[in-house]
């Protein structure tokens, strides 16, 4: 946005740059929740999902919100009051967080941080640390059993997605998100460089990996035990209600669109196209028109990737919590483990 | 050919399951806008054939919820032949069923010797005020409007004696 907005004051950069959080955070999970939970999820079961509010239900996600904002905001009487309202903030927060690291374009960044892979990698967990205290501060048992699930569960996949995210690092030599975009789409494979060098080719062991990993990461079926509702009624989540239930919702498909948009930066080439198409060499031959094409390819690839999430989350039952626990630390982590290491010697190597 | 995964199958019966969904449509009825047409023998509401009611009370006393009301009075009716005794006829001053009651199992309809009770496919007859579900005679003898014909008798059955 540098040179784009250099005429413009620091406050009005400041609230382009909240209101640009709050449509890339906001608009890509009303989308989810139409496009994959409504729809798709009906479809894959031969339903039609909702009909009636709007075209096709279309509205029917502002009326679900409209519910929920004129329900009753009900505590405990026991639970610890200032902690379980504030829980359902700091979920939704770590995705605003999130969010700031991810480019969307050449000059289409919130900030460009130099460390942004380890910057986003550090920030998702604060999610758990909401999630823990909504659990602890419920003062009810189910609560309390889903938020001690989720924090094993989010500890436990976290190490293989940042393992596995490492051998995209070692392969772009830079944790600038920026960086790793233009890396895979100035890049070549085998001296062709019709396609860049997107890694999820190159490093697809990697991509496996940190697609099973967000899955469990955003507590999607089979990796759904922290609400599993069969044994925990809604886990963490039982005492909540009307505005701050909603909040956990949007936290849950917002973080679902942003770890799609950080999958489709770290492994799909993210915003860009590969540079040979249009004879750039560098980030700065880049047109400006990029600026708006590049946030519409980001969103295109992200609904790929959630797709791929949401497709397994609406086919697999629910694994049980000792196979969860065992897949992460006896599968992954060794897989990740041999493939940074596998990774940094053809590094070393070519 | 090697077996494949039930994993990568079920992934593949969900995707087969979107694209069918969406080239021919789900297999659900979007109600109120379409119908589904009920079998013919479905046990929507039961219809009164108020003429064929003799007032015995046997549907009233085999009801498992006790949910049909009976109360008649004997009155003279004209002979059948010429000059003989006027009959005694029973004439239904009530005939209520209560549908908050009833569960449909059908004695009724089987018990009565004299074929005054019919099921119906018709199923739309929710009420707003649960006392509204309590159906009257004229109300019942309105269902037999939706009674379908009964089903042809099978070749070589028996006549109905007369």
């Amino acid at each position: 946005m540098t040179p784009l907005l250099a005429e413009i004051p620091y406050w009005g950069q400041s609230v382009l740059r909240v209101l640009g959080g709050l449509v890339a955070v906001l608009l890509p999970a009303g989308t989810i929740v139409y496009v994959f939970l409504f729809k798709m999820m009906s479809f894959m079961q031969s339903r039609l999902g909702p009909m009636e509010a709007g075209p096709y239900g279309s509205m029917q996600l502002f009326a679900e919100v409209g519910k929920w904002l004129q329900k009753e905001d009900i505590v405990p009487e026991r639970a610890d009051v200032r902690i379980f309202k504030m829980a359902p903030v700091i979920v939704l927060l770590s995705t605003f967080l999130l969010v700031v690291v991810v480019p969307f374009g050449p000059d289409a960044w919130f900030t460009d941080l130099e460390t942004g892979v380890f910057y986003a990698l550090a920030v998702s967990s604060v999610s758990v640390l909401g999630i823990l205290i909504a659990g602890w501060s419920s003062a009810n048992k189910y609560s309390l059993l889903g938020g001690l699930r989720a924090a094993g569960q989010l500890i436990a996949y976290e190490l293989p997605m940042v393992l596995a995210v490492m051998g995209v690092v070692i392969q772009a030599g830079t944790m600038n998100m920026q960086k790793i975009v233009v890396a895979q789409n100035s890049g070549s494979m085998f001296g062709i460089s019709a396609i860049g060098h997107p890694y999820v080719i190159s490093q697809f062991v990697g991509f496996v990996i940190f697609m099973i990993a967000i899955q469990a990461e955003l507590t999607q079926a089979p990796f759904d035990m922290p609400i599993a509702e069969s044994e925990l009624v809604s886990g963490y989540m039982t005492e909540y209600s009307g505005f701050r239930f909603l909040i956990f919702f949007i936290g849950e498909f917002a973080t679902a669109g942003v770890f799609a948009m950080i999958a489709s930066v770290l492994f799909l080439g993210g915003w860009g196209v590969p540079f040979s198409w249009f004879g750039w060499t560098s980030i700065d031959d880049i047109s400006n028109w990029m600026n708006v094409v590049g946030p519409l390819i980001m969103f295109t690839k992200m609904m790929l990737v959630v797709f791929i999430i949401m497709w397994i989350r609406f086919s697999y039952p629910r694994l049980r919590e000792d196979q969860l626990q065992r897949f992460a630390w006896k599968g992954l982590i060794p897989v990740a483990l041999a493939n940074i290491m596998v990774t940094s010697i053809l590094k070393v190597v070519f | 050919m090697p077996k494949v995964p039930g994993l990568v199958k079920g992934l593949g019966v969900t995707l087969g399951t979107l694209f069918t969904t969406v080239t021919k449509g789900a297999n659900t009825v979007q109600y109120p806008h379409e119908k589904e047409i009920p079998p013919i023998r479905s046990r929507g509401v039961i219809a009164l054939h108020q003429d064929n009611c003799t007032s015995c009370m046997l549907c009233s006393r085999s009801c498992p919820d006790w949910c049909i009301y009976i109360e008649a009075h004997k009155e003279l009716a004209p002979p059948r032949r010429e000059g003989g005794k006027p009959r005694k006829v029973n004439l239904l001053d009530r005939f209520d069923i209560d549908y908050a009651l009833c569960m449909y199992c059908g004695i009724c309809v089987e018990v009565c010797p004299f074929d005054a009770l019919f099921w119906s496919p018709e199923y739309e007859y929710s009420e707003p005020n649960i006392a509204d579900l309590l159906h009257d005679k004229s109300k019942l003898s309105e269902w037999m409007e939706t009674v379908p014909e009964a089903p042809a008798l099978e070749a070589g059955a028996d006549k109905k004696k007369k």
